[in-house]
């Protein structure tokens, strides 16, 4: 512990000088609201000559819960990271900007119902931070959370399919996707999980050829987790969600263990299951296809599909984009506003505005990871990561699918896709990671403690 | 678990980082091509997400636009489709567009370059110009003249003013209302459809893209031959062409269809105006291949590119032929094979002092607001031969006019020279013939170059007596009395 208090020693004057960054964030967050708002009056300005009359509304809105955000980060957690929030709120309005946008072609009005949800997120957010006050207390709710996951992802088995995907729960006006909640609790069990077996994961087992294998009891109940979980994905052919966390399964999993023979256990297991489930599955052979040629539908004759119109919208963008409400979306076709609004983003504000968003989610990734390393605790440490990487894996999943990188899977962007499900779990996500980089950056354990 | 997580997070960000080159790649370097792959629609779309510009004649726009309410936000009208489609063209969101709408489409439809204000701060805007107009050339009233005097009847008119090779009138029958498939409704197709599958086909352009054997109204060409290189020196004097003419190489004569041809040592004058193929055969093959070729390279025989700007078809005179083929020729027949703007240039030449000038038709571009983009300048094609040889060629068709077989196309008060054809076709002739005539009119009295020449062809008409001056001469005689009297 010697290290330890000389470490404190050394930080504390530093911290000092930092200050907690509360004001920064205001100031950021009022940026991004403002930003929000001159999003609603550029839709207005350059679809009907005049700004929309309700985007005070939506700007206020997005402000108070802005600023409500801002008052529970003040309140309970003052050391938190001060860029965090900011770019929440900033992914969220943009978010509600493009879906108002989008709300312009025909079909339903999806803008409000959004920023209901968004209003119940950052509720959730207000709440996680001020009913947690350490993280640490969820590690005792790890196997009950992977119980109600489960539970989560069995239930919509029993509604019917949408897009050919069994993944929603309709309850009258209401649907959610249950797999978003899920995903949260998963990361609380493994980094629970891993945080108690760690030692047992990383340091025993068979050397097998130039790997060392870990013993079967240790690995055997995270096998079959993991494998329920695929299992039942790969019944209601949620693709997306599955690579999310398998992906989120071998990242914790290296990262607890520091072992690349998990690595190379984890790519097997994926290649197996993505040639098995290609096999299969004609859903997802078709898939690969249009990702490996998604022009090719036009060559023979069948015009433009999904992909490829994804593409042509990008292409039209540019550099600079044709600006918010003179792109042509309508073109892409259903999923618009969930699945393919990354599209929208890059026709409308062009690779610019593109790099823009990317290098937001890159910020609040790389943000994530940073509160996980300063934390001392395994268990904290491993759920920043893990949360961290969720992000990271989710936004590569569906951007790398509308921007043909790797086949389409269907998966909401964090923050910007139309989804109620989507928007409270990532305000949730945030909320956590805010409630752990407050006990990262907290100079003084006395004060708090 | 410091070192791991570093790693880890290093990877999480590199794929975003894939996401941002990926995004680069489509965004910028595949940009191009995606942006033009046909089923792309947005480019369809933004040409016609505001009114085209318009095609004006006199100054007043024929064309015009129309809002949709579909995706396509505007399409093309026409004021008098049937009358102008010939200079027109059309444009068509299913079909594009063709001859002065599909040549200036970038113009009308707003992305010729040169509309915009400031090039660069309009590129960084992504302003979209409003389409700029096409002033024609053309004369209202001799359209007018040249589409009523063809009626029915299956032709072409062209119409030019040889001092400055000005298209006054282009028409071609039977005719098409380009707006009627200017649109995607099931009727547009229906329309369209309808044109395409016409025997009579009604969307050629007669006047411009389709080539007729000329008959005698290529003795012309033949007569200003002869006497730019002075194998006939007076039009009056007796030529040394002898009757019968036995083509050389054969037994056969060269048949005339009037008794008054069948005597030997006719005069030029006497030749053109009873139209003997005898002897304008005979002076063909003295005044030789080369410069037989040579003239008629002057009015735009055997040039591929003539532009004005609608591309015309390319007119016909072989340049490697034995003597009979050239004697043939020289009578408009064997492989001569002309359009009617052609046939309307050798009438100019002879009209302007051996000036022929490149038809033109359009006259300028101009902005949305009126403000020029460029202004066309009359230019000379071919000095095809001297004001005498001119002032003979002349003196020879109003004799033709006077005298002989152009009398349909005389105008009183004013002086007309012309020249008939009445062009056999189809297997051992068995097709209706063409009627042709060509001309040039002026004010009784004037010296100064005549105002408008003309050809006029009718093809398969349903008269009985098909003559170029039975048929022809009077649809002429409209179209230059109509310019005369403007």
């Amino acid at each position: 512990m010697a290290t330890d208090s000389a470490a404190r020693a050394a930080r504390v004057p530093r911290a000092r000088r930092a200050g907690t960054g509360r004001w920064t964030e205001l100031v950021l967050v009022l940026a991004a609201v403002g930003l929000a708002v001159f999003g609603y009056v550029e839709v207005g300005v350059n679809l009907d000559g005049k700004a929309p009359p309700d985007a005070a509304q939506y700007g206020a809105a997005l402000g108070v819960l802005a600023l409500l955000a801002h008052g529970a980060v003040r309140w309970r957690a003052r050391w938190a990271d001060p860029l965090l929030l900011p770019i929440a709120v900033l992914l969220n309005g943009i978010g509600l900007v493009v879906i108002y946008r989008l709300d312009r072609n025909p079909g339903s009005a999806a803008a409000p119902t959004q920023l209901l949800w968004s209003t119940l997120g950052v509720g959730l957010f207000t709440a996680v931070l001020l009913l947690l006050r350490d993280h640490r207390r969820l590690q005792r709710y790890a196997y009950v959370g992977a119980f109600v996951a489960l539970v989560l992802l069995v239930l919509p088995v029993f509604f019917p399919p949408v897009y050919g995907s069994r993944i929603w729960i309709t309850l009258g006006p209401l649907s959610f996707q249950p797999g978003e909640f899920a995903k949260v609790l998963l990361a609380v069990f493994f980094a629970a999980y891993l945080a108690a077996h760690r030692d047992a994961l990383a340091l025993t087992g068979r050397k097998v050829l130039w790997f060392r294998l870990p013993l079967g009891r240790v690995l055997g109940p995270v096998l079959l987790i993991w494998a329920a979980f695929v299992g039942v994905l790969v019944l209601e052919t949620d693709l997306g969600t599955s690579l999310l966390f398998f992906g989120l399964f071998v990242v914790m999993l290296y990262v607890a263990t520091a072992r690349t023979g998990w690595i190379v256990i984890g790519l097997l297991l994926s290649a197996l299951a993505a040639v098995g489930v290609g096999w299969l599955s004609p859903h997802v052979h078709s898939r690969v296809t249009e990702w490996l040629h998604p022009l090719a539908s036009i060559e023979a004759g069948q015009g433009a599909n999904q992909i490829a119109q994804s593409l042509f919208a990008f292409a039209w963008g540019g550099q600079l984009g044709t600006g918010l409400g003179l792109g042509h979306s309508a073109l892409i076709g259903f999923a618009t506003k969930s699945d393919f609004i990354l599209a929208t983003v890059g026709e409308e504000l062009g690779l610019t505005g593109l790099f823009a968003v990317l290098l937001l989610y890159a910020l609040l990734v790389a943000r994530g990871f940073k509160a996980g390393i300063a934390l001392r605790d395994p268990f904290g440490r491993l759920l920043a990561i893990g949360l961290a990487a969720l992000v990271a894996i989710q936004v590569f999943v569906v951007a790398g699918g509308v921007l043909d990188l790797i086949p389409l899977t269907g998966m909401t962007l964090p923050f910007i896709a139309q989804g109620g499900s989507s928007v409270v779990t990532n305000w949730i996500i945030v909320a956590l990671l805010v409630r752990m980089s407050d006990l990262a950056r907290r100079p003084v354990p006395e004060e708090d403690a | 678990m410091s070192t791991t997580g570093r790693r880890a997070g290093t990877f999480c960000v590199l794929l975003i980082v894939a996401l941002a080159v990926q995004a680069t790649r489509v965004q910028v370097f595949q940009k191009h091509d995606l942006d033009h792959n046909s089923a792309n629609q947005r480019a369809t779309i933004q040409r016609y997400a505001q009114p085209r510009g318009n095609l004006l004649v006199a100054g007043q726009p024929v064309t015009g636009s129309a809002p949709t309410g579909g995706r396509y936000a505007y399409k093309r009208t026409y004021t008098d489709g049937a009358l102008y489609a010939p200079v027109t063209g059309y444009s068509s969101q299913t079909y594009g567009n063709t001859q002065l709408e599909g040549i200036h489409d970038d113009l009308l439809s707003g992305t010729d370059p040169r509309l915009a204000g400031w090039a660069v701060w309009d590129a960084v805007t992504r302003q979209q110009q409003p389409g700029g107009d096409v002033a024609t050339t053309i004369d209202p009233a001799a359209q007018r003249a040249a589409m009523q005097g063809l009626g029915n009847q299956k032709g072409a008119v062209a119409a030019i003013e040889p001092a400055t090779g000005r298209i006054l009138a282009l028409a071609s029958t039977p005719g098409y209302d380009p707006g009627t498939f200017a649109g995607t409704s099931a009727a547009d197709q229906n329309a369209w459809k309808k044109l395409q599958d016409d025997p009579d086909q009604p969307m050629l352009n007669r006047a411009l893209r389709q080539i007729y054997p000329p008959g005698s109204t290529f003795k012309v060409v033949t007569a200003a031959a002869a006497l730019a290189n002075g194998v006939v020196t007076d039009i009056e004097a007796p030529t040394d062409a002898p009757y019968p003419y036995v083509m050389p190489g054969t037994t056969t004569p060269l048949n005339n269809d009037t008794g008054a041809c069948d005597r030997a040592g006719l005069s030029l004058d006497e030749a053109m105006t009873l139209s003997c193929n005898s002897v304008m055969g005979y002076l063909g093959v003295q005044t030789g291949l080369d410069r037989m070729t040579a003239m008629a390279k002057n009015f735009g025989f055997n040039d591929a590119r003539l532009d004005t700007p609608v591309r015309a078809a390319r007119s016909n005179f072989d340049t490697e032929m034995n003597k009979s083929q050239l004697a043939l020729s020289s009578i408009g027949q064997y492989d001569t094979a002309a359009t009617p703007l052609a046939m309307a240039m050798v009438a100019a030449g002879a009209a302007a002092d051996g000036q022929v000038m490149y038809p033109q038709l359009v006259d300028k571009l101009t902005k949305a607001d009126g403000s020029q983009v460029q202004l066309m300048h009359p230019s000379l094609y071919h000095q095809a031969f001297g004001a005498a040889v001119a002032q003979q060629l002349r003196q020879l068709m109003v004799d033709v006019v006077e005298n002989g077989t152009g009398r349909n196309a005389r105008i009183p008060g004013a002086e007309v020279g012309g020249k008939t054809g009445t062009a056999q076709h189809g297997v051992d002739n068995s097709g209706t013939p063409y009627a042709w005539f060509i001309a040039w009119a002026r004010p009784a009295g004037s010296t100064a170059v005549p105002p408008v020449a003309v050809a006029v062809v009718v093809a398969d008409s349903q008269a009985d007596d098909v003559t170029g001056g039975g048929l022809a001469a009077p649809i002429a005689r409209s179209v230059m009395q109509t310019v005369l009297n403007r």
